[in-house]
């Protein structure tokens, strides 16, 4: 009885904790990006030492929190191949959302597979409305409340 | 409703044109960081130019500033110098102001010019998004034609590794008289940190 109680309560833990930082390769992160269950999905670009990145970060956690399916992609390992300085980050800021560190090392060849649009700049943000196939594409970092407003226009 | 959906495409990014290959650029005047104003005409008797959007705070701008000085050593020389141009806002990022930028370029010991961009006009005229950002020019006789718009190599973590110089190739192609082999890439680096509206 004890036991089914610690592994509920542990269950119950993880999935209300955010899980572990995946590392993807390019074709992991198209496919994420081509097929989801949500008919919204909001992915950024950002990495640990972009500044208006971190800055933007909390208008995706509170999208996030509001039931929308939300990636944030960390660029970090294209110019540090040790992902721990994510994982640090990511516990100091508790971040809930789902987040994905990029491993690819020729981004001449996989920006334009991304999208097209980006010029390689971070922060980006692209939302996709699965249903509907529409894409919405920003090279820059976000202001409050436009997010929501870019959601509601999709 | 698509109209408006237009005009949010196209008022969420801050530059969406700039120079093509082939345009010829106009000329701009800047303050370098001794002090004195540089023209991109000054350079009217060299070859060409390799025009560097770049800036302080960047880690990839800091993971290629000793390429970007041996760019300039190597082809310096040969008629093609460099001129680095920084047009992040300084109130935004405090470590690009012009200060940090004086003491960056007597700290690195430059001996090519490190041009503030305070209106940023000369990022938006070349469509620069990133930092660094090279548009390689070749000096025509009738002006500056763009001949390669992108990145430096393709391993921003260690040049030696990098399989493709695309600068090396295009202005050593320019200096042959051949054609650049690859015009155009892209490369992640950091947003230029523009002005808020």
């Amino acid at each position: 009885m004890v036991r089914l109680i610690f592994v509920s309560l542990f269950l119950f833990g993880s999935t209300c904790h955010a899980q572990q930082a995946r590392i993807v390769k390019l074709a992991d992160l198209q496919q994420l990006m081509s097929h989801s269950d949500d008919t919204l999905h909001v992915i950024n670009f950002w990495a640990t030492w972009c500044g208006p990145c971190i800055k933007e970060l909390p208008y995706f956690e509170k999208v996030a929190a509001s039931g929308v399916r939300v990636t944030l992609v960390s660029m970090d390992l294209e110019l540090d191949p040790d992902p721990k300085k994510v994982y640090k980050f990511i516990e100091r800021k508790g971040l809930q959302s789902e987040v994905v560190l990029l491993d690819e090392q020729d981004p001449n060849t996989y920006i334009n597979k991304i999208d097209q649009r980006w010029s390689g700049a971070l922060p980006a943000t692209i939302i996709i409305n699965h249903s509907t196939g529409q894409r919405i594409f920003v090279e820059r970092s976000l202001r409050e409340g436009e997010l929501e407003q870019l959601l509601s226009e999709i | 409703m698509l109209a408006f959906f237009a005009i949010v495409l196209t008022a969420a990014n801050p530059v969406t044109s700039g120079y093509g290959i082939g345009d010829t650029v106009s000329d701009f005047k800047l303050k370098n960081f001794d002090g004195r104003m540089i023209s991109l005409s000054d350079y009217k008797s060299s070859k060409g130019v390799i025009l560097i959007f770049d800036c302080n705070t960047c880690p990839y701008s800091k993971a290629y500033n000793d390429r970007i000085i041996a760019l300039h050593k190597k082809y310096g020389p040969q008629g093609y110098p460099v001129v680095t141009i920084n047009s992040n806002d300084g109130k935004q990022s405090p470590g690009d102001s012009f200060e940090q930028m004086v003491a960056r370029a007597k700290q690195k010991n430059y001996d090519f010019p490190y041009l503030l961009d305070e209106s940023q006009e000369v990022a938006r005229a070349f469509g620069a998004t990133n930092t660094p950002h090279v548009f390689v020019l070749r000096n025509s006789g009738q002006g500056f034609v763009v001949s390669y718009i992108g990145a430096i190599d393709n391993n921003s973590r260690n040049g030696d590794q990098a399989s493709k110089k695309y600068v090396e190739d295009a202005v050593n192609a320019l200096l042959e008289g051949k054609n650049v082999p690859t015009l155009q890439t892209k490369a992640v680096g950091c947003g230029i940190k523009w002005k808020d509206a």
